[in-house]
């Protein structure tokens, strides 16, 4: 087969059709795995959609799961405009909201907003400062990212337990987790929102985080193609000669990018600790970390495919918890299968269709032209 | 008796809007050396491609030995007798010369007589030929001449009976480009069929019996070698008559700018590629330097531009130190005091091929007022000022939001040489600033070079191609194994004079 001229591609098939095919397929797929199971796909997807859109509880996770995967996720793309793959994200998170929680509990004498404010940084500089130690090794040392920051998730996950059993935790108790921060410091809930119209509903952990996912989503668009360091960073990950030519130094812009992306997985602390669970317990980054690399593949490591692509596996993870309820044939692993077979297509098998489609539809459009 | 081995009828293609091939008529006449030109973006290449089977054309017929046939990919071409040598060598480097060959036929000749049987037909081809390769040696540890020659050795095994060569000579020493020449006469006496696509001159009048021109896919001339000359071919490949010397003024220097003291430098390996070279380069004067590629010329323009360490030595700007082995100014605060550099290896250094054209216009600059302020990027700005220099360089496609990669070599020279000559530097290096480019894009380069050089820049000028060092410096010095081994003023040196001193022979 020919191979496509990429200048001939029309934007809208690489970055919509291609990902749509290789979707569909997943789902297919996964279909087959649950009719194997013994139960109706075309009932599971009802139920999916039920449960992330049928009522407004279950839309209202869909979203708190979308708040998560848009902080990995974003995460994930800042590295790899650099050409990094920062796998750590969920060592990142976690050791985010330890800084969340720091800082809110140290300056809780302040007025709220300003705690809020300072526990946001503090997600920031701790997630920052855990992706710093890899991103310092890759620079000087040439310590691959993809090796360190997997073992900085383990390391990260040994710390926070031994924090968790010998240092923070609440000596009232027996479990692995802190105190609970005061309760005026808690971000405000969907369901105080709602309330505030006089609508009444049950709880659900979306929170005023999501506004702050925008935020992040915005900044990172803003950051990558918008200024001088996004320029730099993206020119060391395109071609390290020619930005060393260029007098930009790759050495700097590989700290950055993984400090950038370590405070971004870092928020996912602020979600977690501000707006749902209000102290530390163990493992509550739950494996985010890891479905934002494939939130980011599938969205093409750009915002405004990120959001979509988040939103997407947050109807999974809802959709997918409703329907191991109400079909006891399917447990939770299978949606913990679901989602590999996403990432398998929407990641490895990326361009596995790619030319195909590509070329499909260059031919047709050259014969429009041409006619 | 002449007989066509390869005729091509009324060939199109398209890609998208562009028209790169338009019904194009070509005879090839079995046994000869027919030479295909035409400037850069000219079609040859996609021609070339279909008639390989990598693309397919839109409509036309192809015949091999008066046969019609239909090529879907390059393994019709094979078996139809045509072989082809890329510009960037198809082969895994840490092979060897024979695993290379046999790669694809492997399942039956890895092991046994057959595998014997292909070392005696190679050694007989090789000896034939006079290509003088070991088989055993690894792909890593051979030069450019004799990776192309293993290409070349490739296509033989296979059969192939029309050879096309895709601008064989761009990677070549002269030496090399001799010893090829010779491999190609010895193919062509014997029988084989061989189309050169090039866009040097030299090579056809040197080399081809036939020729064909080409011109924005067009085929626009046919004639036999004999009956023409270098001037006559350079005006149908351009439309136009073009200068081949280049006038130039008397040359009126001025103070030192810029002065080199008993530099060494070492390369990667920690090898000594530049020992201890002095360099002056005056106000108003370009400095060519000639050499062989990989006699140390790299390394010196990387250590001149700060891209990498002096090992000894110092390097002074307007009189001021600005490295020596203690410390040196890094590109960026070299460009700030006034040294613009357009590096050798376009696609590996002076471009991110991934950016879009106005990205890589101010690459190196990004961070200077207008396209910057306080960190973000002032993208009106750069636009304008991109189709400002875009249309000052004569850069085509005027269209700055388009992907680098997608210009043409010589575009993508021009949009490097833009960006780097707009900042109005004192000094300029420039490495290799026409390899890959055509006629009229050389032409252009060259004159922009000689307007910097009047206007009272100090232009070193490195280059494998002796012409051009020729033509455009005032001095020449020659670089040999690393050291400046000789220094003429232009007005009285020959090419035969400075061809050995390359050659070391002096």
């Amino acid at each position: 087969m020919a191979p496509v001229d990429k200048s001939k591609v029309p934007w809208w098939v690489s970055n919509l059709i291609v990902p749509l095919v290789n979707l569909t397929l997943a789902l297919l797929v996964s279909g087959l795995f649950i009719f194997i199971a013994g139960e109706n796909p075309f009932e599971a997807v009802r139920l999916i959609i039920y449960g992330s859109f049928g009522y407004i509880e279950g839309f209202a996770y869909t979203l708190y799961y979308t708040t998560n995967f848009v902080f990995t996720g974003l995460a994930f793309a800042v590295a790899f405009h650099c050409r990094l793959f920062n796998i750590g994200g969920e060592g990142q998170a976690y050791i985010g909201g330890l800084g969340v929680f720091l800082v809110a509990i140290n300056f809780s004498f302040l007025p709220v907003p300003i705690v809020w404010l300072l526990s946001i940084a503090g997600a920031v500089v701790f997630g920052a400062a855990w992706a710093f130690i890899p991103a310092y090794l890759q620079a000087t040392r040439g310590s691959h990212v993809v090796i360190t920051t997997i073992m900085f998730n383990f390391i990260a996950a040994s710390l926070m337990v031994f924090l968790l059993v010998d240092v923070i935790r609440d000596t009232a108790q027996m479990g692995p987790h802190t105190v609970a921060l005061p309760k005026e410091q808690w971000f405000p809930s969907f369901k105080d929102f709602a309330a505030l119209f006089g609508i009444k509903i049950r709880y659900s952990p979306l929170n005023i985080s999501f506004l702050l996912a925008i935020a992040a989503s915005v900044f990172v668009w803003f950051l990558v193609w918008k200024t001088r360091w996004g320029y730099e960073m993206r020119a060391v990950g395109h071609n390290t000669q020619a930005a060393i030519y260029a007098g930009i130094s790759p050495y700097k812009n590989i700290i950055i990018a993984m400090c950038i992306s370590g405070g971004l997985a870092g928020l996912l602390g602020v979600n977690e600790i501000l707006g749902v669970h209000h102290k530390i317990v163990a493992g509550f980054p739950a494996g985010y970390g890891f479905t934002g690399i494939a939130v980011a593949l599938m969205g093409r490591n750009h915002p405004i495919g990120i959001f979509p692509a988040a939103f997407l596996f947050g109807i999974l993870y809802q959709g997918g918890s409703e329907v191991t309820f109400d079909m006891p044939n399917i447990t939770r692993y299978m949606f913990v299968a679901v989602q590999g077979v996403i990432i398998l297509f929407s990641g490895a098998l990326e361009n596995l269709f790619r030319p195909q489609i590509e070329s499909f539809f260059v031919n047709r459009l050259n014969i429009k032209a041409s006619a | 008796m002449v007989s066509p081995i390869l005729e091509l009828t009324n060939i199109n293609k398209s890609f998208g809007h562009v028209h790169a091939n338009k019904n194009i008529n070509l005879t090839i006449n079995k046994g000869t050396i027919h030479g295909i030109i035409g400037e850069n973006g000219a079609g040859k290449s996609t021609l070339m491609s279909i008639v390989f089977g990598l693309y397919q054309a839109n409509s036309g017929t192809i015949k091999v030995n008066g046969k019609e046939i239909n090529l879907r990919s390059p393994k019709d071409s094979i078996i139809n007798g045509i072989g082809m040598v890329h510009q960037h060598f198809m082969l895994v480097e840490n092979f060897t010369v024979l695993e290379n060959i046999i790669l694809g036929f492997e399942g039956e000749l890895v092991f046994g007589k057959n595998l014997e049987k292909a070392k005696k037909d190679l050694k007989d081809l090789c000896d034939t030929y006079k290509l003088n390769i070991d088989l055993n040696s690894t792909i890593s540890d051979l030069s450019v001449g004799f990776r192309q020659r293993v290409e070349i050795l490739k296509s033989l095994y296979r059969g192939a009976e029309i050879l096309i060569l895709d601008e064989p000579t761009g990677v070549l020493t002269p030496q090399e480009v001799d010893e090829l020449f010779k491999i190609l006469r010895s193919l062509k006496e014997e029988g084989k069929t061989i189309v050169l696509i090039t866009h040097k001159l030299i090579e056809i009048m040197d080399l081809t019996s036939e020729v064909s021109v080409m011109r924005q896919g067009e085929m626009v001339g046919h004639t036999k070698t004999e009956n023409t000359n270098k001037e006559q071919l350079a005006e149908m490949m351009v439309g136009r008559s073009v200068l081949l010397r280049l006038d130039k003024s008397e040359v009126k220097a001025g103070e030192v700018l810029f002065s080199v003291k008993n530099l060494t430098v070492k390369d990667d390996l920690d090898v000594t590629r530049v020992k201890n070279v002095d360099l002056e380069i005056r106000s108003g004067e370009i400095l060519g330097l000639a050499g062989v590629t990989g006699n140390g010329q790299t390394e010196l323009l990387e250590a001149l531009s700060g891209i990498r360490k002096v090992e000894s030595g110092e390097i002074y700007l307007e009189g001021k130190k600005v490295s020596d082995s203690q410390k040196f100014l890094d590109p960026r605060e070299l460009k700030d005091k006034g040294l613009a550099h357009v590096p050798e290896d376009r696609q590996r250094m002076g471009l991110v091929t991934d950016f879009k054209a106005y990205e890589n216009l101010i690459f190196g600059y990004h961070d200077q007022q207008p396209f910057s302020k306080s960190s973000v990027l002032n993208h009106r700005d750069i636009i304008s000022h991109s189709k400002k220099i875009m249309e000052e360089y004569d850069v085509r496609p005027q269209s700055p939001n388009l992907i680098t990669s997608n210009f043409s070599g010589g575009n993508q020279q021009k949009i490097i040489l833009s960006r780097e000559l707009n900042e109005n530097p004192k000094v300029l290096l420039v490495g290799q600033p026409t390899r890959g480019v055509d006629i009229g894009a050389i032409e252009f380069i060259h004159q922009r070079l000689i307007d910097m050089r009047d206007r009272g820049a100090a232009i070193l000028l490195v280059s494998v191609e002796l012409d051009e060092v020729l033509s455009l410096s005032d001095r020449i010095v020659v670089m040999f194994d690393g050291m400046i081994v000789g220094e003429k003023e232009n007005k009285n040196v020959t090419d035969r004079e400075l061809g050995l001193l390359m050659a070391g022979v002096v």
